[in-house]
């Protein structure tokens, strides 16, 4: 294989920021003494008249986030997902959901890949917090390639964009050059008719290391990538469905209440089939190094295998 | 103040008075006591202080208000249905099915509303937010908020004055209603705020007392905030929960009861001698 280029979410947040500035002169971009780490200092260094910290202070923040929002202006509220999505979830849901104002967030450090720091900064509850609110974007991309086209997407959007972002570098599976963002809409990475493995964020690649590893034993394992977690794009879903039969959803997430939550509501709805969720499950993480954690935690190509086969062959 | 222009004020209040009587009556709940302790306030600021276009009431440079304390909706809309923002007899819809005058203050569909309000702490903060962005872009518009003082109780909100404060946005003034009373009980005894002037002062803003029930000691309290320069103003206002029907001030149990038929039948009653009298005057 050629080289692997990484590069975590987060940096592309900070430097796709940077470049939009450039071209949106109303985008502002606001932080609670974390720039260094959510890499909003990027755009600070470039715009330093145009970013806001609002101290350590998350609830202010997206308040005040609300207010420029009111009068024209697309603040961009950055903090760890910890804090902007758990800790200020009521100020999101009633001071920008709820008047469904112009309020772009920038969640970094997301899921049990913090690493060291531990449970209290991992996150593995905001997707679920976050779809939950009426009116509410909800993206997780994969890649820096995603992440920088789910910038502008996002400004592009009339409304409140939850953004997830990580801290850990993951390799860069898309082309730039030919990449295109479509919000709502999932992407078929790799086709295939026994399974499908339906997975967002840094498990999308590991879902894709699984299906070769699988198809050298004969499971041929369709990947779907979906950035946009709300809304989300049922008609890949229920074809997926249709068409495999079977379905493994992969995130650096609780089992209860993100992807593989939003993907049973689909499919129970309309078209009830098999589910196996890999996600963390309904515990709390704990100090280490972040790519220790992930195959701790199952959120790795060898589970996504081991999970594939044993569920295809109960099939 | 001009003994006319007072007079009207005067008369106006006590118009906003019964259109709150009228709300609250009508949805059979909601909060009449903290609605009537800012019924002169709201009064002056919208009829004799902001620049504000009831015709046009989302023009880019206009004054902004946030009631923070978004649950004494009933004043405001009063006050925004008498300002001629809509029809003073919609006050009669509050919180029924089907009608935009929401229990808390919704932006979405209510002419004039600047903030969707109602859980308490959250307002201010987004009235520093509006004071910041004309601070960034050199707009000229002011923002006035209004809270409980129960609603201080709120972190958030000292979250916000410390910030406003950093960021010395002259161009806010922030309204502390002191009636003394929240739902619980008197603030002093449920988790008191007490001293808010010193409080406000320490995180670096000035602060303005005021008789919150006298529109003299009303337009000097706000030509003062006015004047300040480099530092958000905090007004406090001494005022009466229930202020302008007997029965209800000062009385913690009309914080979130509506009157029965007999109630209002006095409240209004008393209202109208009130104003006949002004009238009168």
């Amino acid at each position: 294989m050629a080289d692997i280029i990484k590069k975590a979410t987060r940096e592309s947040y900070g430097e796709a920021l940077a470049e939009l500035g450039e071209k949106y002169e109303n985008l502002y971009v606001l932080d609670a003494d974390l720039a260094a780490a959510t890499k909003t200092g990027i755009f600070k260094k470039k715009f330093p008249e145009r970013h806001i910290d609002c101290g350590i202070a998350e609830a202010n923040m997206m308040g005040i986030a609300a207010g420029l929002a009111t009068t024209g202006k697309i603040p961009f509220a950055s903090s760890f997902a910890m804090f902007a999505a758990g800790r200020a979830f009521e100020i999101v849901r009633n001071s920008i959901g709820y008047p469904h104002l112009n309020v772009k967030i920038g969640a970094t450090h997301a899921g049990i890949s913090v690493g060291e720091d531990g449970a209290t900064h991992q996150c593995n509850e905001d997707i679920a917090l976050m779809r939950i609110i009426p009116g509410m974007t909800v993206i997780n991309p994969c890649d820096d390639v995603e992440a920088r086209a789910a910038v502008e997407a996002a400004i592009n959007i009339n409304g409140p964009v939850y953004m997830r972002f990580g801290r850990l570098a993951v390799p860069v599976i898309n082309d730039k050059a030919t990449y295109k963002f479509e919000l709502g809409k999932g992407v078929t990475l790799r086709d295939g008719k026994d399974v499908t493995i339906i997975a967002t964020g840094l498990l999308v690649n590991e879902a894709l290391v699984a299906a070769e590893e699988l198809a050298k034993d004969g499971i041929d394992a369709r990947v779907i990538n979906i950035h946009t977690i709300k809304p989300i794009d049922e008609e890949i879903i229920l074809n997926a469905a249709k068409e495999t039969g079977l379905i493994i959803t992969a995130e650096e997430h609780s089992v209860i209440g993100g992807l593989g939550s939003a993907v049973c509501d689909v499919l129970s709805a309309n078209y009830p089939t098999k589910v196996v969720k890999i996600g963390v499950n309904d515990v709390f993480g704990h100090s280490g190094p972040a790519v220790d954690l992930l195959k701790e935690f199952g959120l790795s190509s060898e589970n996504i295998i081991k999970t594939t086969k044993e569920a295809v062959n109960n099939k | 103040m001009e003994a006319t222009i007072k007079k009207q004020l005067e008369i106006t209040a006590c118009k906003v008075r019964m259109g709150i009587i009228e709300g609250v009556f009508n949805a059979k709940s909601g909060h009449p006591g903290g609605s009537l302790s800012i019924a002169d306030t709201l009064t002056y600021l919208y009829f004799a202080k902001m620049n504000v276009d009831p015709k046009n009431p989302s023009f880019k440079d206009r004054d902004r208000l946030v009631l923070s304390k978004g649950h004494c909706a009933p004043a405001l809309y009063s006050v925004l249905a008498n300002r001629g923002y809509f029809d003073v007899d919609e006050l009669k819809t509050l919180r029924h099915i089907g009608s935009r005058l929401q229990g808390h203050p919704d932006m979405k569909y209510i002419p004039g509303v600047d903030m969707s309000t109602g859980s308490l702490g959250q307002g201010i903060s987004a009235a520093v937010g509006m004071s910041l962005s004309a601070k960034l872009t050199n707009d000229s518009y002011k923002v006035y908020a209004i809270l409980g003082d129960g609603e201080i109780e709120e972190g958030q909100v000292w979250e916000a004055a410390m910030f406003a404060a950093h960021r010395k946005l002259d161009n806010l003034v922030a309204v502390v209603d002191n009636n003394g009373l929240q739902i619980d009980g008197k603030v002093s005894d449920v988790c008191s705020p007490y001293p808010i002037v010193d409080k406000f002062k320490a995180f670096g803003w000035h602060v303005i007392t005021m008789n919150a029930h006298d529109f003299d000691d009303i337009e000097r309290a706000f030509n003062e905030a006015e004047k300040v320069v480099a530092k958000p103003v905090a007004i406090v206002q001494t005022s009466v929960k229930g202020k302008g029907v007997s029965f209800m001030e000062n009385q913690v149990s009309w914080h979130g009861t509506a009157p029965n038929k007999e109630q209002y039948d006095i409240a209004m009653a008393e209202l109208n001698e009130t104003l006949k009298n002004l009238e009168d005057k």
